[in-house]
């Protein structure tokens, strides 16, 4: 399987990954403080790698969907005709392109968050975030920007997307699909199904990027129910697997090319749950969902964001 | 009787023949599924995926959203109880065409409890967008596969396999929500599914020479469940309701009946024969159906505590009565 090539030259790439990354996470923190709370953590370990997939990886048309995001239409149904995916946000489907299919969908205000700043959403979108009747929902489904498949019942994702790889195979399509999980999904059994099944059906054009934080609902994985060593359990499973620094924007981008010809790819990339935002790091334990303690922590976050405007600012000026 | 062997493998292989967009999904129980012919005729659309039920329902739904149309084919159990989250996220949310075929249906197998089937109606039903078939002979079986092309959106079918009998007439197809009418009466409403059906006949035959007017319907579809001939049956018998099911009373054809009758109002006894809320076991199916109440002769001691009366049925009574002819949908439908 032959590549697409990275379309600008590296040190470009990775500056403009770099700076839409330090963008999603201060898009993310200024939503989490108006909504004093949400999925903060998230953004800091896989804003890298998302901007690395949408900017530098994924070979994706211009969006098709509504720049402002129609309202919920409601579920999908035989007597529903006007149920939609948030598909059209990646573009559009068509042999050649490929698809990504969204798995830890608690983490979609991250993708929200990318998707404006990479310019296939509307910025005012986010006014519709987490309220009645939006498709900008707190845990994203099919019909949320971004998304293709309901995936909020983990491990669910990566076999529907196996299942859409395999149909792309059996037309021989040429468009890649990729996956992005999180690493508590690999305490899932279906997860280890669905890549015996991906490895056995030599389904090459299925690559996986995996957000390896280390946290889960209940605080660190490795006290929760520890799946290291990952890279290890994949490759005695028989699966292509390699391990990346998820905040290196260079290796992350090299990481997505490296396939060997019939065999799905799973890229871990180590990330940092705190990355960006030193501050959470005064939060020993959970990360996974934020709330502020009082007053004095969300002055704190406040300031915290006013510095992550200067560094945009800064980093701007670079590229 | 005729018996019909392996209906739906050589049903498959000719149905699925100019259907190019037809897939089978197989969990290793291949051949237990007869699915082994379809195998063998179009091994290009045949999917091994393992003892991995929760994944081949994903692959199922990625498949259909891409086009194709998965028939999956594993034990009723494996797809109701194993993968029910799979099953209503990955396929029914979405109302994609997946056709999940659940083989061993209640107390078909000596398997014991871990394959019988006694609930997967039940859990099936529950769910939003999916629609609920269950075979009753070899001309449901050839026909169901006909019927899901015109229903857009998830299908579960409880099938039979194996040597199957013929009781309705080969040119007689399964309807979506239509029961077939299998005898007329005013006294009681008998309304039967399944493997049930055949003792139901055997039932209806002896009460009716005991001056009973039974009023026989029998159900091949759970959901959608308003057929206006059910509303009728039900509302035209002076002495109650009976229905029988291989499965548990609760979820299945029972629930479905007094549901039904609870909101059109009609005030009607009504007894659900079929597993009383407890497990069954390893054993065969004419001792289970024996033991737990889903044969002729609990039928009969159902119309019996209706009409307050006791015929002295004895199973060899039962077991003699000659079954009807082929019955006819043609004539039904007329009905």
């Amino acid at each position: 399987m032959t590549d697409r090539k990275l379309n600008d030259s590296p040190l470009d790439g990775a500056v403009k990954v770099i700076e839409t990354a330090a963008r999603v996470r201060r898009l993310v923190l200024e939503k989490t403080l108006q909504n004093q709370g949400g999925y903060l953590s998230q953004a800091c370990s896989a804003a890298d790698i998302l901007v690395t997939l949408y900017l530098r990886l994924m070979n994706l048309g211009p969006s098709t969907a509504p720049w402002v995001p129609r309202p919920f239409a409601g579920a999908p149904g035989p007597g529903n005709p006007h149920s939609f995916t948030g598909a059209g946000y990646n573009g559009p489907k068509a042999p050649d392109l490929d698809r990504f299919i969204f798995s830890p969908v608690h983490y979609a205000l991250v993708l929200y968050a990318l998707l404006i700043e990479v310019g296939r959403l509307a910025p005012e979108a986010l006014e519709q975030f987490n309220r009645d009747g939006s498709t900008l929902e707190l845990i994203g489904a099919e019909h949320s920007p971004g998304h293709e498949v309901t995936a909020g019942s983990l491990a669910q994702a990566i076999s529907q997307a196996g299942g859409i790889a395999l149909a792309r195979k059996l037309r021989a399509e040429t468009g890649r699909v990729w996956v992005f999980m999180s690493d508590g999904e690999f305490q899932e059994g279906q997860t280890w199904e669905a890549l015996a099944a991906a490895t056995f059906h030599k389904l090459d054009n299925l690559r996986i990027f995996v957000d390896v934080n280390g946290h889960q609902c209940d605080g660190r994985m490795d006290g929760v129910m520890g799946v290291e060593p990952l890279l290890q359990r994949l490759l005695s499973f028989g699966i292509d697997a390699l391990e990346v620094d998820g905040h290196d924007v260079e290796a992350l981008a090299a990481a997505g090319t490296k396939v060997k010809p019939g065999c799905p790819l799973v890229v871990l990339a180590r990330t940092d749950p705190c990355r960006g935002i030193e501050l959470l790091r005064q939060r020993p334990g959970k990360l996974h969902y934020i709330r502020f303690r009082d007053e004095a922590e969300y002055r704190a976050y406040e300031q915290v964001l006013a510095g992550m405007e200067e560094e945009i600012g800064r980093l701007a000026w670079r590229s | 009787m005729e018996i019909v062997k392996r209906p739906h493998a050589v049903n498959l292989v000719r149905w699925a023949k100019d259907r190019p967009q037809v897939l089978v999904l197989s969990a290793d129980l291949t051949s237990s599924c007869e699915a082994d012919d379809f195998r063998a005729a179009y091994p290009d659309r045949f999917f091994s995926l393992g003892m991995a039920e929760q994944n081949m329902m994903g692959f199922a739904g990625g498949l259909c959203r891409e086009g194709f149309i998965p028939f999956v084919h594993t034990f009723a159990v494996f797809i109701c109880r194993r993968a029910f989250d799979q099953v209503a996220m990955s396929i029914a949310y979405p109302n994609l065409k997946v056709r999940l075929l659940g083989f061993l249906p209640g107390i078909t197998t000596p398997g014991g409890v871990t394959h019988q089937a006694i609930d997967d109606l039940a859990l099936m039903r529950v769910i939003p967008n999916m629609t609920v078939l269950e075979c009753g002979d070899a001309t449901d079986v050839e026909s169901v596969l006909d019927l899901t092309e015109t229903i857009d959106g998830p299908v579960y079918i409880r099938m039979l396999r194996g040597e199957v009998p013929r009781l309705f007439a080969g040119d007689a197809p399964m309807r979506l929500n239509r029961a077939r009418l299998l005898g007329e009466g005013r006294d009681v409403a008998l309304l039967s599914s399944g493997i049930c059906t055949e003792e139901a006949l055997r039932a209806a035959a002896f009460l009716r020479r005991q001056g009973v007017g039974v009023h026989h319907l029998h159900i091949s579809c759970l959901k959608p469940f308003s057929d206006p001939a059910v509303i009728q049956a039900v509302s035209s018998v002076r002495s109650g309701v009976i229905t029988v099911e291989n499965h548990s009373i609760i979820g299945g054809l029972g629930s479905a009946t007094a549901e039904l009758m609870a909101g059109a109002g009609l005030g009607q006894r009504l007894i659900r024969l079929g597993l009383k809320d407890r497990y069954a076991h390893g054993a065969s199916r004419a001792y289970l159906m024996r033991e737990y109440g889903l044969d002729a002769g609990a039928v009969v001691e159902a119309a019996e505590d209706l009409l307050a009366t006791s015929f002295g049925a004895r199973p060899q009574d039962l077991a003699a009565m000659p079954l009807p002819g082929l019955f006819d949908a043609n004539k039904a439908e007329d009905l």
